[in-house]
């Protein structure tokens, strides 16, 4: 149907188009990928400029304190970010999936109201903490940062809930068709909520960690070891690194969740085409047909992971109609290329436990000792890898989906926007985001490489901090 | 009861986004018409140090009156979106663009950085109230039907009363800036005189009036129920905005700001009740009412108790933040007691 068309007379046929299905996924995919990174810096950034201020209050050693300021200003531009980009998915929600919304709006409300409060506490103290660095005594200052990290975690837990209830429905009943005897607690506390939750929020604390660590690594690998560089590559790495291993159990957690909830996700992670016992873990490989080839197989490994046992039976795919498979080869490639940086991530903070606990003894300073450069070098690699690992496993949640939009109750393809033009849309929105990841970018750049930070942040009024 | 608590509360929310909220995107229109890069610095520089800290704060109103929409009213906010969804994405796309535009010109530093981050930030804060305008005057005059994408994707919000909605956020927004911003120029020394942004006040107050009286011709012709309910049941709080809108002019005129920031933000907010009152009971006109499209009991409960503590959370934080940014010196910036006040910005 041409769209000129559709757009003079009104009403028209509603048919959605592929093209338009496909423009509503690509838009909503985008914009999700782009603010989960500035999220998660949102939320992790908070906690480790406070770790710095702290400890900078607390030792008076201006490198600390500098750093808290200039952390501080990164993350005044990164919140501002993140807010504009989440406000467009909220609004995205409704332009693109009002089927979703006007059906289930009501159930996932509570969750979003909540994520509001969170939010508004957030952006609220951010305010004071980034603007009075300068009118408020020390201490008292870094009191107004905590309620960043406790909001900017609690608004995370709450947004999430919302989408564990896509894959988890719970909480209302459908009669004729209409949404009744709604329990929004029940819909947002649905058993996917936990293990979903807790990976999120600590995957942000991972991604703000090892992204501000491998800026701190490229200095320190041009030669700045001074304690300022110092600081600002041990701060976040440490916090990373003790994540790290928390985060594997919990993606394990997650994983047999899965199995127990929500197998078709499973079978599509793992390429299980077919349910049975002694099911071996496969890495890699390209779903064809039936069966996943050219993949490397370990013997009744995906059955010990699950339970314990080769005896273990892993439901597959064929438990349920082709039509409703997600797309395999995508969500089980993200899904082993998620695993394997995360397992990067803690070999990487297993060194640094290694190098410690042997400097320590032998008195050399860390970041000084042999083979310190190949570390910082590989931890260069970690931020952008720990992005990587985000996005894979935000789309093996979202891909292992499909083509649901609500597991098992309503199809994307029911709840996309039937209006013509969401291609346009689409493109709009692609130069847009274009354009503000260059400047996000280009700022952030000219933030790190500025001169040292001798007023507060965003104040040009202020001279008199004792940072400098 | 509970469904028409939710209105009621989504309906404060909405206020204070306009008094708030608005009143940054007002900034920005002043922040585009501050003159070149080198006569308009000061004001820019007032303007800035303004709505630096707050403007987050405000911003989240959109979202909290955007999820009450959808948590309590979702069939009536599945309807607005999909049928409005030119100019509510060409809405979200201007958030984007001021917000995060204004953000990059605080953190660059070179000239021509700070005039492109500059313009967007400005060319943004016109177009995005206009956008949202447009938006009011669809629903208002009950183009927007019930159910998905119903109504025409572009007559909808491309019609007399969309435009005078559109064009009277915008000078709205406008005026409450420049109100605002006289305070703040008051206390902030003698970079930018009071007088300044007071004759801005006056022309954007004046401005307002006229369009609105325009408006009512427009609405009488083009949206007769909304027409009805403002000459009828909303009369009240129109003659109160009236009154309110024009007691601030004569306030400005004899340099009483704080209470002129009062009178124009009583003016902005009867108007939008006098809105609201007039459509009540319906939702969408000619087709749904508040009790149609209510959420389930058990949500809206939730949904007002979570709120209720939210408040609780809420208001000492907000009053911080405003304290904070408003006591002694300024909202805007320096610690040092006045007077004499240093220049406002660099």
């Amino acid at each position: 149907m041409p769209v000129l068309a559709g757009l003079t007379s009104a009403p028209w046929v509603l048919a959605v188009t592929e093209g338009d299905l496909a423009a509503a996924r690509a838009q909503m995919g985008f914009s999700l990928a782009w603010h989960i990174v500035v999220a998660c810096l949102g939320v992790g950034m908070p906690a480790l400029t406070l770790i710095a201020e702290w400890y900078g209050i607390r030792t008076g050693d201006p490198a600390y304190r500098l750093l808290a300021r200039r952390w501080a200003r990164a993350m005044g531009v990164l919140f501002a970010v993140g807010a504009v980009s989440g406000t467009i998915l909220s609004f995205e929600l409704g332009l693109l999936w009002p089927g979703l919304m006007g059906r289930f709006g009501q159930v996932i409300g509570l969750p979003f109201a909540l994520e509001g409060i969170a939010f508004f506490i957030e952006a609220i103290f951010l305010g004071i903490y980034l603007y009075a660095w300068d009118r408020l005594p020390p201490r008292r200052h870094l009191l107004t940062g905590v309620p960043i990290v406790v909001a900017g975690v609690a608004s995370a837990f709450f947004v999430v809930c919302a989408n564990a209830w896509m894959n988890q429905p719970r909480g209302y009943t459908l009669r004729d068709g209409k949404v009744v005897d709604v329990d929004p607690w029940a819909a947002m506390l649905n058993p996917a909520s936990p293990p979903q939750t807790v990976h999120m929020i600590l995957a942000a604390f991972m991604v703000a960690s090892f992204l501000t660590a491998s800026v701190y690594a490229v200095a320190l690998l041009k030669g700045r070891r001074d304690a300022y560089h110092k600081a600002g590559f041990i701060i976040p790495f440490t916090l990373g690194a003790v994540v790290a291993p928390f985060q594997i159990v919990v993606g394990d957690w997650a994983a047999r969740f899965l199995a127990d909830f929500q197998p078709t996700k499973l079978a599509a992670m793992e390429g299980v085409f077919t349910t049975g016992s002694h099911v071996p873990l496969t890495l890699g490989g390209v779903a064809s047909g039936d069966r996943l080839r050219y993949g490397l197989e370990i013997p009744n490994g995906l059955s010990l992971l699950v339970g314990y046992h080769p005896s273990t039976v892993v439901q597959g795919l064929d438990k349920v109609p082709r039509g409703q498979w997600p797309p395999v080869t995508g969500v089980h490639w993200a899904f082993d290329l998620m695993v394997a940086v995360g397992l990067f991530l803690l070999a990487l903070g297993v060194c640094l436990l290694v190098a410690w606990w042997r400097g320590r003894r032998k008195g050399v300073a860390l970041l000084d000792r042999r083979g310190a450069r190949l570390f910082l070098a590989l931890a260069v690699v970690a931020g952008p890898a720990s992005v990587v690992a985000l996005e894979s496993g935000w789309c093996v949640t979202e891909l292992g989906r499909q083509p649901w939009i609500v597991w098992g109750v309503m199809s994307v393809r029911d709840a996309v926007n039937p209006a013509p033009g969401l291609m346009a849309g689409l493109w709009l929105v692609l130069v847009v985001y274009a354009a503000m990841t260059v400047a996000t970018v280009y700022v952030l750049r000219r933030l790190a490489k500025g001169p040292a930070v001798p007023r507060a942040p965003q104040e040009e009024d202020v001279e008199r901090y004792p940072v400098v | 009861m509970l469904a028409n608590t939710a209105v009621a509360v989504m309906w404060v929310g909405l206020t204070c986004y306009a008094l708030f909220g608005g009143a940054d995107f007002g900034a920005g229109v002043w922040d585009l018409l501050a003159g070149g890069s080198r006569r308009g610095r000061a004001r820019r520089g007032l303007i800035e140090h303004s709505i630096g800290p707050v403007w987050e704060a405000n911003h989240v109103w959109l979202i909290f009156v955007i999820v009450l929409l959808w948590s309590a009213f979702s069939p009536v906010f599945a309807a607005v979106m999909s049928t409005l969804y030119l100019p509510l994405t060409f809405a979200a796309l201007g958030i984007i663009a001021r917000g995060a535009a204004f953000a990059f010109r605080k953190a660059s530093t070179e000239l021509w950085q700070q005039r492109l981050f500059g313009a967007c930030f400005a060319l943004s804060s016109v177009l995005t109230p206009f956008f949202l305008g447009t938006v009011a005057g669809a629903v208002a005059s009950g183009r927007v039907p019930p159910g998905i994408a119903g109504g025409d994707v572009i007559t909808s919000w491309w019609n007399p009363t969309s435009v005078l909605g559109g064009v009277l956020s915008v000078l709205a927004c406008a005026h409450l800036a420049a109100v605002y911003l006289c305070a703040d120029a008051d206390r902030e020394g003698e970079a930018v005189p009071a007088s300044d942004f007071a004759r801005r006040a006056v022309v954007s107050g004046v401005a307002s009036g006229a369009v609105a009286c325009a408006g009512i011709a427009v609405l009488h012709a083009d949206a007769p129920e909304l027409f009805h309910g403002l000459t009828h049941r909303a009369l009240p709080l129109v003659v109160v905005g009236a009154v309110a809108g024009l007691g601030g002019l004569l306030l400005l005129y004899r340099r009483r700001y704080v209470l002129a920031r009062l009178a124009a933000a009583s003016a902005v907010a009867a108007l939008l009740w006098a809105w609201g009152a007039a459509q009540y009971p319906a939702m969408l006109v000619g087709g749904v009412t508040v009790a149609d499209a209510a959420s389930d009991g058990a949500v809206l409960t939730a949904c007002l108790i979570a709120l209720a503590v939210g408040a609780v959370l809420l208001v000492p934080s907000l009053w911080l933040l405003y304290s904070t940014f408003q006591q002694g010196t300024s909202r805007a910036g320096g610690r040092r007691p006045r007077p004499p006040a240093p220049p406002a910005s660099s």
